[in-house]
């Protein structure tokens, strides 16, 4: 975007759309009591990643940056992996 | 990049290839994601902790009413990157229109959240509650009794330190469209709607994170 270059139109309304049915989804997945614990919040994490993901391409328009803006993005990305691990680590 | 997007601020820095104002909003929202990083590290760690002090998905908090509110979150966005795709066109009406559904659906998450909080209150569910019982939606006065005040400091932490996030984005929004009112943006100029979307879109992907894991799990 910020270079200025040609792309077609992003497909804001089936991002939108694919938002939508994924709440959905998660708010049905989260009350099936027959999926054990861990596979529920598993299943749950990975559902909103993916969601989280669709906004950051499309609607923040990653998908359309410089491959350097995509380094930077992913800066935090093994802080954050660390700061899990040492939760992780914490409980277990 | 045109001579009139290169004058109005917004010529690429050389080594990111985005411009300053781009640059500083991402570095900013890179910093907002260790914050919330760490509200969200210390949310688990207490709870795995503690697990008798949390009760299950459902029984205290409204799953029902936050994913309608989900669910306007998201329909926000859709509006915020409408209002950039018209200026984008230079449709300068169709930037004020969809700028305003973007406050007025903001405004209406926050509304929402106000409603959430004034009726967990009611019921008990308070930061500071040394033992509350879970009246639960199912079976009102009934519910099991949950000690501590883990619970309720996490939950109105991250929800709320994120209600102001949106609250402040309103605000912004508003800044945006007086400025889309006077005629500021521009096919060529517009930087400052870019930039909005940005954040705006971020407490929404923030928000998606926070559900699943406050709420659902």
């Amino acid at each position: 975007m910020s270079t200025g270059e040609a792309h077609k139109p992003p497909p804001y309304m089936l991002v939108w759309l694919g938002l939508f049915l994924l709440t959905m989804a998660e708010v049905g997945y989260a009350f099936i009591t027959a999926i054990p614990k861990l596979w529920l919040a598993i299943g749950l994490i990975v559902m909103a990643f993916y969601k989280a993901w669709l906004v950051a391409v499309y609607y923040m328009h990653l998908k359309w940056e410089p491959k350097r803006l995509w380094l930077m993005v992913s800066v935090p990305i093994p802080l954050i992996m660390i700061l899990i691990f040492v939760v992780l680590n914490e409980i277990f | 990049m045109t001579t009139q997007a290169m004058t109005a601020g917004r010529a690429p820095m050389p080594g990111m290839k985005v411009y300053n104002l781009k640059l500083g909003m991402w570095i900013f929202l890179l910093s907002e994601v260790m914050f919330f990083t760490g509200l969200i590290g210390s949310y688990v760690i207490l709870r795995f902790a503690h697990p008798e002090q949390f009760a299950e998905p459902g029984v205290v908090l409204n799953v029902p009413l936050t994913a309608f509110n989900t669910f306007l979150l998201i329909c926000s966005s859709v509006t915020m990157v409408k209002a950039y795709a018209a200026i984008q066109q230079g449709d300068q009406q169709g930037l004020k229109n969809w700028l305003l559904a973007t406050i007025v659906i903001g405004a209406s998450f926050v509304g929402v959240q106000v409603y959430e909080y004034i009726a967990l209150a009611a019921e008990g569910f308070v930061p500071i509650a040394e033992a509350y019982h879970a009246v639960g939606r199912h079976m009102p006065h009934d519910g099991p009794v949950i000690g501590g005040q883990l619970y309720g400091s996490t939950f109105y932490t991250m929800t709320g330190f994120h209600g102001t996030h949106v609250s402040i984005g309103v605000l912004c929004l508003c800044f945006t469209y007086w400025r889309a009112a006077k005629g500021e943006y521009s096919a060529d100029n517009l930087g400052g709607v870019e930039i909005m979307g940005l954040y705006w879109h971020f407490v929404d992907l923030v928000w998606i994170i926070l559900f699943t894991i406050v709420y659902l799990i």
